[in-house]
């Protein structure tokens, strides 16, 4: 019985473990290009766990076999659910792009203080505010 | 990278196939996976490939700025107008019955409908991202 | 055989993830992003997410390699060692880590055809898709007809993310860098 919950909830765990070492390197690490990298696994922990609900074990991609004939080979196919499918393969691409918002602001913040690191961040903005 | 001969012959001989790749992927994504979201990423990674072996200089001469900043908005326009010709057709917004020839095969129109929808994707896609890498790219240039 | 390589494929993740966050070296990371981006496509073709694999391998392994390194060409690609003790950040994973397991412990087992999420809209999806769009992926019968508004708007979203990119990185850079510069090196290839 624990043997058999492991195998029907693993998926969820590894992708739970993969999703806090995003969340991990988001809130510990100080360089801004190392928390978009942690975003991203993030991200993508979170689009296969959608994945994970929508497969069907023994099913086959949801692309129609043999859709005009209609004949039992057709009738017997189990098909995965396409719709987590259709969610994930947007949000994929509107990842991409707000990644490379996000790196061309880490880019714009390095030409303005002259590092990526949080803290010197906030340390050269104490002492501007203290200079002024 | 200008002097590396193997990878110059390399990526000029891969890039037509990368380009012919996407657009397969595009127009027989209603049958098999892809479709215009897969094919305008492969058809900006070609442009990629050879703005990295060759330099952007070279690259924007075939591809300039102002070409794919202006796909990146012809897409959503094609798209958003599919959806206000259906519109003034009379049948909903993205309703892509509309578009049949023959009324009496409306579904006929979904072939059409998303073939122009796909295409908006495609050239939303391949502006965008070759815009963005464009950027990243250039950005370093006037510096040194 | 199938939950076999699910395993091995999530236990190769389990390890990239980890080792993303200890390496230092950003250029490391950005290479072990894209073996993680290329691992996860595999897994989602052993799911049957056979568009989404396809999307994941263009985008994670291919454009968001070459845009990070793009970014870290122009940024720098060293991290500094973290300055202040982890043990704050792991408390608040581990919490929250252990609240998403202790949920997991009412979801549906992985794969079972009775899943609630398979029997909402999936059904009428994969029967009648056909007969009213009339192409065989199913995929993109959703995408393109069912969901063309949700579509759009990520198309929107994807081209405003392009000018948000175009109005950061497309100013002059820092003024005192602008004098010396504007000579342009000739054909510079990126190669980090």
């Amino acid at each position: 019985m624990r043997l058999d919950l492991f195998v029907s909830h693993y998926n969820y765990w590894v992708v739970i473990f993969l999703m806090m070492v995003g969340f991990y390197i988001l809130i510990s690490r100080g360089n801004l290009i190392k928390k978009v990298v942690g975003l991203n696994v993030f991200q993508t922990a979170v689009f296969m766990l959608y994945i994970s609900m929508g497969k069907i074990t023994g099913g086959t991609p949801p692309i129609l076999v043999d859709p005009k004939g209609g004949g039992e080979a057709a009738a017997e196919v189990m098909y995965s659910n396409p719709l987590p499918h259709v969610l994930i393969l947007t949000a994929i691409v509107v990842g991409i792009a707000t990644t490379s918002v996000g790196l061309a602001l880490a880019v714009r913040i390095k030409e303005a203080y002259g590092t990526l690191e949080e803290d010197e961040i906030s340390r050269i903005e104490a002492e501007r505010e203290a200079a002024e | 990278m200008r002097e590396e001969i193997i990878i110059r012959v390399g990526a000029k001989f891969l890039a037509p196939f990368i380009i012919m790749f996407a657009l397969y992927v595009h127009f027989h994504g209603d049958y098999s996976p892809g479709g215009g979201f897969q094919a305008g990423v492969i058809l900006a990674a070609a442009f990629a490939l050879l703005a990295l072996v060759y330099g952007l200089e070279a690259v924007q001469k075939v591809l300039p700025l102002w070409f794919t900043r202006m796909c990146a908005a012809l897409g959503v326009l094609i798209f958003a107008g599919v959806g206000v010709v259906t519109m003034l057709l009379g049948h909903n917004y993205l309703g892509y019955n509309a578009l049949a020839p023959d009324p009496t095969h409306p579904e006929h129109g979904q072939h059409y409908g998303i073939l122009l929808v796909e295409l908006g994707v495609l050239v939303t896609v391949f502006g965008v991202m070759v815009t963005v890498f464009y950027h990243f790219a250039g950005r370093g240039r006037s510096d040194s | 055989m199938n939950i076999v390589v699910d395993i091995v494929l999530f236990t190769l993740l389990g390890a990239a993830g980890f080792a993303l966050l200890k390496v230092r070296n950003l250029f490391a990371v950005v290479m072990l992003a894209g073996i993680y981006s290329l691992l996860s496509a595999g897994l989602f073709t052993v799911m049957d997410a056979v568009d989404v694999a396809f999307t994941e391998a263009a985008v994670g392994a291919g454009i968001s390699t070459v845009l990070f390194l793009g970014a870290l060409a122009l940024a720098g690609h060293h991290e500094n060692r973290p300055g202040h003790t982890p043990l704050l950040p792991l408390l608040v994973v581990v919490v929250t880590g252990g609240a998403l397991v202790y949920g997991t412990m009412d979801m549906p087992g992985f794969g079972h055809p009775e899943n609630p999420v398979h029997h909402h809209v999936a059904d009428h999806y994969i029967e009648e898709s056909y007969d009213e769009i009339g192409i065989p992926n199913v995929v993109t019968s959703v995408l393109a007809s069912y969901r063309g508004y949700d579509t759009m708007g990520e198309t929107t979203v994807v081209f405003a993310a392009a000018v948000g990119v175009m109005l950061l990185l497309s100013g002059a850079r820092r003024p005192r860098s602008r004098g010396g510069g504007g000579g342009g090196t000739a054909g510079e290839g990126e190669d980090g």
